[in-house]
């Protein structure tokens, strides 16, 4: 803020302070909500009369301990996972697409760009019956392939357009070196595209955690039924108690590796974004 | 080309197809073959898998719709033909969560577009030592969430547990934000709208990233004025990320279903599309006729999808990956 005159410092607070009273005030009402007593729910306050730990002792001591701890463990699995298989399968491809001549480039790049689009809700209704019979409803494995459809398309095009900034003479260098495409692929590009996968992996992480249609539709019990799920399900919970304070705690709970990942990388991730996202 | 690309899909037809294709092309040089090998290999794990998921379960769900298929008597199946779409094209639920999700979809993307806007600005104009506090705060919502968001939004409203009607000098302490369709459309919105603006708003920072610096200096200097800058200058330099931007946002509006689903459940003329092909098909099992509302809202989509290609004549694939 040096160099500037007070008229654009004061300018500039204010609309700092705008942007983030937009950006966290819904959070931090329901951070609020998290330490509000059951009885202290409905006096129409913002503010707790009195902060309290009760909700959080629930979901994870209480009776709203069942429902939350599997779904976490389900949804820190699952997501990780599918992650992973994207962000492998996406490497592999985008080199082949920034980098190697071959038949078919421009097909796997509009069909990413298909699957991104797919409403999801259409292939929900074939995927149940599928699961059903074939026994990967209420699975690990029934949420992670369909997760696939949501973190490949986006793991591709974010991977493709860093691979285009990667020196690629190096590459060649090492094969002149008598490397051969692999090597130089192992040896030279991957140490150099790191990042972009890292941050590749970031993008695909929130996408999968963020999920709730296939995980309310192809989950019935805590076996894989992941956290936002779950969460829709803490309403219908217990009849005579108040579920808001569990919900908004365990909201809390899933939101904190969320905000601590965006905090340490909100540079990469904007690259990764911005790079992925538009280019024509 | 596009025989070997098919490979994947039509699995041993397309590997001879990609043998025939090979031999009738002037012979390559053995670099070049194995490249290309290389290439398809890498590429076809992605590739396949990401096809699987997708286009498998959208025929399956085409060839679903055509029968008359309840989970509770799965041995009344039976062949029908297109009488489940003609079944849904005359049910009024069906036009009525039609008209509701194309509301959304317009009122949600308009909004955000302008908002979306005014963030990019002000990430792109924010001096050095404020960027990485408004990025990391504009990064928040999109990370979030959705149904974080939608109880964020809803017991901030919610008559019971809410203080929005407290802070609201016109609104009477006892209105009840969900018991009616436009209020609950108004909190179904704002928590769209809050949870997906920074992403519109990073895909117009880079547009704006890349109007060239002297044309803008340019026009200042003959005296254009802030506004015609923008409207003159600015502006016709992003087209294309504006148009990408409205794209995408606009197809992942018409999918909305999480907050909907958390906030209303459908109730009093909120459904959406996506929540009726849910409630149909997994709520009620009717498979038959939940896969032909799955069909249609895909439908839907691709023409969104097309309409928009051709209308802004942008070539998304074009700049992507090359």
């Amino acid at each position: 803020m040096k160099g500037m005159t007070t008229r654009q410092k004061v300018g500039w607070s204010v609309i700092t302070i705008v942007v983030l009273v937009y950006t966290l005030g819904p959070l931090v009402s329901i951070l609020m909500t998290s330490f509000k007593a059951s009885g202290d729910l409905t006096t129409g306050r913002f503010l707790p009369t009195r902060f309290v730990l009760d909700n959080y002792e629930q979901i994870f001591a209480g009776s709203a301990r069942d429902l939350f701890l599997p779904a976490l463990r389900n949804s820190i699995g699952i997501t990780l996972i599918a992650t992973v298989v994207a962000v492998v399968l996406a490497t592999l491809c985008a080199y082949a697409i920034a980098r190697l001549d071959f038949p078919g480039k421009r097909l796997v790049l509009v069909s990413a760009l298909g699957v991104s689009m797919f409403p999801v809700i259409s292939i929900v209704t074939p995927l149940f019956n599928l699961w059903r019979t074939i026994g990967l409803y209420d699975t690990w494995p029934g949420l992670i392939i369909p997760y696939l459809s949501l973190t490949l398309p986006i793991s591709i095009y974010t991977l493709a357009a860093y691979f285009q900034q990667i020196p690629w003479d190096l590459e060649r260098a090492a094969q002149v070196d008598g490397a051969t495409s692999f090597e130089a692929f192992r040896k030279v590009i991957v140490p150099l595209a790191l990042p972009g996968v890292f941050t590749t992996a970031i993008i695909a992480f929130f996408i999968a955690w963020n999920d709730f249609v296939y995980g309310i539709s192809l989950t019935s019990t805590s076996a894989a039924r992941p956290v936002p799920a779950a969460l829709a399900f803490f309403t219908g919970a217990s009849q005579f108690e108040e579920p808001t304070g569990a919900i908004s705690a365990a909201a809390i709970i899933v939101t904190i590796p969320i905000v601590i990942i965006v905090v340490l990388f909100q540079r990469q991730i904007v690259s990764g974004l911005t790079q992925g996202a538009v280019k024509g | 080309m596009s025989e070997t690309a098919a490979a994947p899909r039509t699995g041993t037809d397309g590997a001879s197809g990609r043998r025939r294709a090979t031999r009738q092309k002037p012979p390559l040089s053995d670099r070049a073959r194995a490249e290309r090998r290389l290439g398809i290999l890498l590429a076809a794990p992605a590739f396949v898998v990401m096809l699987a998921v997708t286009v498998y379960p959208i025929l399956q769900a085409f060839f679903d719709s055509l029968f008359s298929y309840r989970l509770t008597a799965p041995d009344q199946r039976s062949f029908v033909g297109l009488a489940n779409y003609g079944v849904l094209f005359t049910d009024p639920v069906f036009w009525r969560d039609l008209g509701v999700t194309v509301l959304i979809t317009v009122v949600t993307v308009a909004i955000e577009l302008v908002l979306g806007f005014a963030l990019a600005l002000v990430m792109h104009n924010a001096v050095k030592s404020l960027r990485g506090l408004l990025r990391t705060a504009i990064l928040v919502p999109y990370g979030t969430i959705t149904v974080v968001s939608a109880f964020a939004w809803f017991f901030a409203f919610d008559i019971n547990t809410g203080f929005v009607n407290a802070w609201l000098p016109v609104v009477e302490d006892s209105f009840n934000w969900f018991g009616s369709a436009a209020p609950a459309l108004t909190v179904i919105m704002l928590s769209e709208i809050w949870k997906t603006t920074p992403f519109i708003s990073l895909l117009l920072l880079s547009g704006l990233a890349q109007v060239p610096g002297e044309l803008t200096e340019a026009a200042r200097v003959d005296g254009g004025t802030r506004a015609e800058v923008m409207r003159r200058v600015v502006l016709p330099n992003m087209k294309a990320a504006i148009m990408v931007a409205v794209l995408f946002r606009a197809l992942d509006a018409f999918r909305i279903f999480d907050n909907v689903f958390i906030m209303t459940n459908g109730a009093y003329g909120t459904e959406v599309l996506s929540l009726l092909a849910y409630r149909t098909s997994i709520g009620r099992l009717e498979i038959g006729m939940g896969s032909a509302i799955s069909v249609v809202l895909f439908l839907c989509v691709i023409g969104i999808a097309i309409g928009a290609i051709k209308g802004f004549k942008v070539d998304l694939a074009s700049g992507e990956g090359r």
